[in-house]
């Protein structure tokens, strides 16, 4: 078998104009920052170094600063506690952090069940599952609201009882049992049931850094959108297809706007002609195309011709 | 999102706000429910010291397992899906491993958001649960031997629990009592206790003291 099976349909058209590396740019970076963060973690109570101490719920960086999620902290408040100390300003240094880097960059960069949304995504394409029941977006807003009137119901951190993120990272900070059952049906969920549906139609800790996503400054921007084939292969690829439409084939701003973007940068790496790049939200620049100081690279290999897509997939 | 832009009758939006409101509620209930049903801790699985009352600890836990990495002697750790106690929540079962009663209390300064008590002031202080002798049946000392060593390993010796002359089937015997103004429920009589399932427990203070009385001979003056 060709090992070349392996990579991501919609990475290949990069693949063949820029190779291997420019097609997996971000992609390796992030899974380097999800792994690396979670080792961070582990060496602890693995090795005894005590880099960081605690788990993604709140933590101490060495021995001094303390950071907290957010969303734990709004969860509280709903239950009846307000948290005071450390984790107060912990968690007002987060939100601070995800408001200039992107909200989802949470999603995108840290969170663990993403490697394990993306993989079954991965896998929906190479077994050429195609079964799909359509999730409306506006679910995860929905159970965001459920877990704070239930936390508000119960007087407990409620969405702690079941958040497969908090449980997969303690999986390997310190166990969870027969947790690894909802981490699993997850993993089915999003192979057998519905496209993305975990990450980007269901979970409460996307939706709310996504509210915080709705005003970040550092934004993927589609500065150079002149240069566009039709291959759609970011609409393919991107976890959240509906925010590339209005940069991409819009008249205004080329940026990236939407919370729900991650900031992931799939659709860098999956770009041929190099449409996409980092920018921040408040940006109109645009890239006259053709560049040409771009020409030989993207030439490597001639890019086949495509018929233009008619629309991206309306989701 | 695009439906905020999109133009609406008022039916329509009337409709959708319905929609959304009976959508959060079901999700929203369907939660609490299994949060009720979990979320009661196994009365074995004993809270850190400092730990607020079982209610406010839920809401202020936020599940980060630095109590669990301060302590020194490892009795600490994070509950498992559909263990002792809510998952995530940090726990100690004393019949493993006790509460060695820190001077410092590193596990309550550790904890970032006060579901622990930073600021309590001695380890004495601490409410853990209260020591229960519950097996009359199994303890060597009911068996008229002189075992002592539920009193000799206890951190507040002499205080905590003290042996007390009593009399059980005509005979004379030293029965182990426990003075709960003194015991924190750090569990080291549970764990040396030589009994198959150790004569001495520690219990929540709810299920191990009968409380007060509501007649006169039995109220608290």
């Amino acid at each position: 078998m060709n090992w070349r099976a392996i990579i991501a349909d919609n990475r290949r058209l990069n693949m063949q104009a820029n190779g291997i590396l420019r097609a997996h740019k971000w992609w390796l970076l992030r899974r380097a920052s999800q792994i690396g963060l979670l080792g961070l973690f582990m060496l602890g109570p693995m090795f005894g170094i005590w880099l960081v101490r605690g788990n993604f719920g709140a933590s101490q960086i060495l021995d001094s600063v303390t950071l907290s999620d957010p969303y734990l902290f709004v969860q509280s408040l709903a239950g009846g506690t307000l948290i005071v100390g450390p984790a107060m300003l912990g968690a007002a240094i987060v939100a601070g952090f995800y408001l200039l880097m992107g909200g989802r960059a949470y999603c995108g960069w840290v969170c663990p069940v993403n490697i394990v949304t993306d993989t079954a995504f991965w896998l929906r394409e190479k077994t050429g599952l195609t079964r799909d029941r359509k999730l409306d977006k506006r679910t995860r807003l929905m159970v965001l609201a459920g877990t704070i009137l239930a936390s508000f119901v119960t007087g407990t951190i409620a969405w702690e009882f079941v958040n497969p993120v908090s449980l997969l990272q303690r999986a390997f900070i310190s166990g969870i049992g027969l947790g690894w059952g909802i981490i699993i049906a997850v993993f089915l969920l999003d192979l057998f049931v519905s496209r993305r549906a975990w990450c980007s139609h269901i979970c409460p800790v996307g939706a709310f850094y996504g509210l915080i996503g709705r005003a970040s400054v550092v934004r993927v921007s589609a500065a150079n959108r002149s240069a566009c084939t039709d291959c759609g292969a970011c609409f393919n690829i991107c976890p959240e297809p509906h925010v590339i439409v209005p940069a991409l084939k819009g008249k205004g701003s080329p940026v990236i706007l939407s919370g729900d973007c991650q900031n992931c940068g799939n659709c860098i790496d999956s770009c041929p002609v190099d449409v996409f790049r980092f920018s921040n939200r408040f940006s109109m620049r645009l890239t006259d195309a053709p560049d040409l100081t771009d020409a030989p690279k993207t030439s490597r290999t001639p890019i086949p011709e495509r018929s233009p897509r008619p629309a991206p997939p309306a989701h | 999102m695009a439906s905020s832009k999109r133009k609406m009758s008022r039916r329509t939006a009337m409709t959708e706000i319905a929609r959304g409101a009976g959508a959060v509620c079901l999700g929203g209930f369907s939660l609490a429910a299994l949060v009720q049903s979990t979320a009661q801790a196994d009365a074995r699985a004993m809270r850190p010291p400092g730990a607020l009352p079982e209610d406010d600890f839920l809401s202020a836990c936020v599940r980060c397992g630095l109590c669990v990495q301060a302590c020194p002697y490892g009795t600490l750790s994070l509950a498992e899906w559909g263990t002792e106690a809510a998952v995530g929540t940090p726990f100690f079962t004393p019949r493993e491993v006790p509460c060695y009663m820190c001077r410092d209390i590193p596990c309550a300064r550790a904890c970032p958001t006060g579901a622990l008590d930073r600021d309590i002031p001695s380890i004495r202080d601490a409410n853990m649960g209260v020591a229960v002798l519950v097996g009359h049946e199994d303890c060597l000392d009911y068996k008229g031997m002189n075992c002592s060593i539920c009193v000799r390993v206890c951190p507040i010796r002499g205080d905590a629990i003290t042996l007390e002359p009593g009399e059980f089937n005509g005979r004379k015997i030293m029965i182990p009592t426990v003075h709960s103004k003194h015991c924190t429920g750090c569990g080291t009589c549970e764990k040396h206790c030589v009994t198959g399932h150790a004569s001495i427990r520690v219990l929540p203070r709810d299920l191990g003291l009968g409380g007060d009385g509501r007649n006169r001979a039995g109220r608290d003056v």
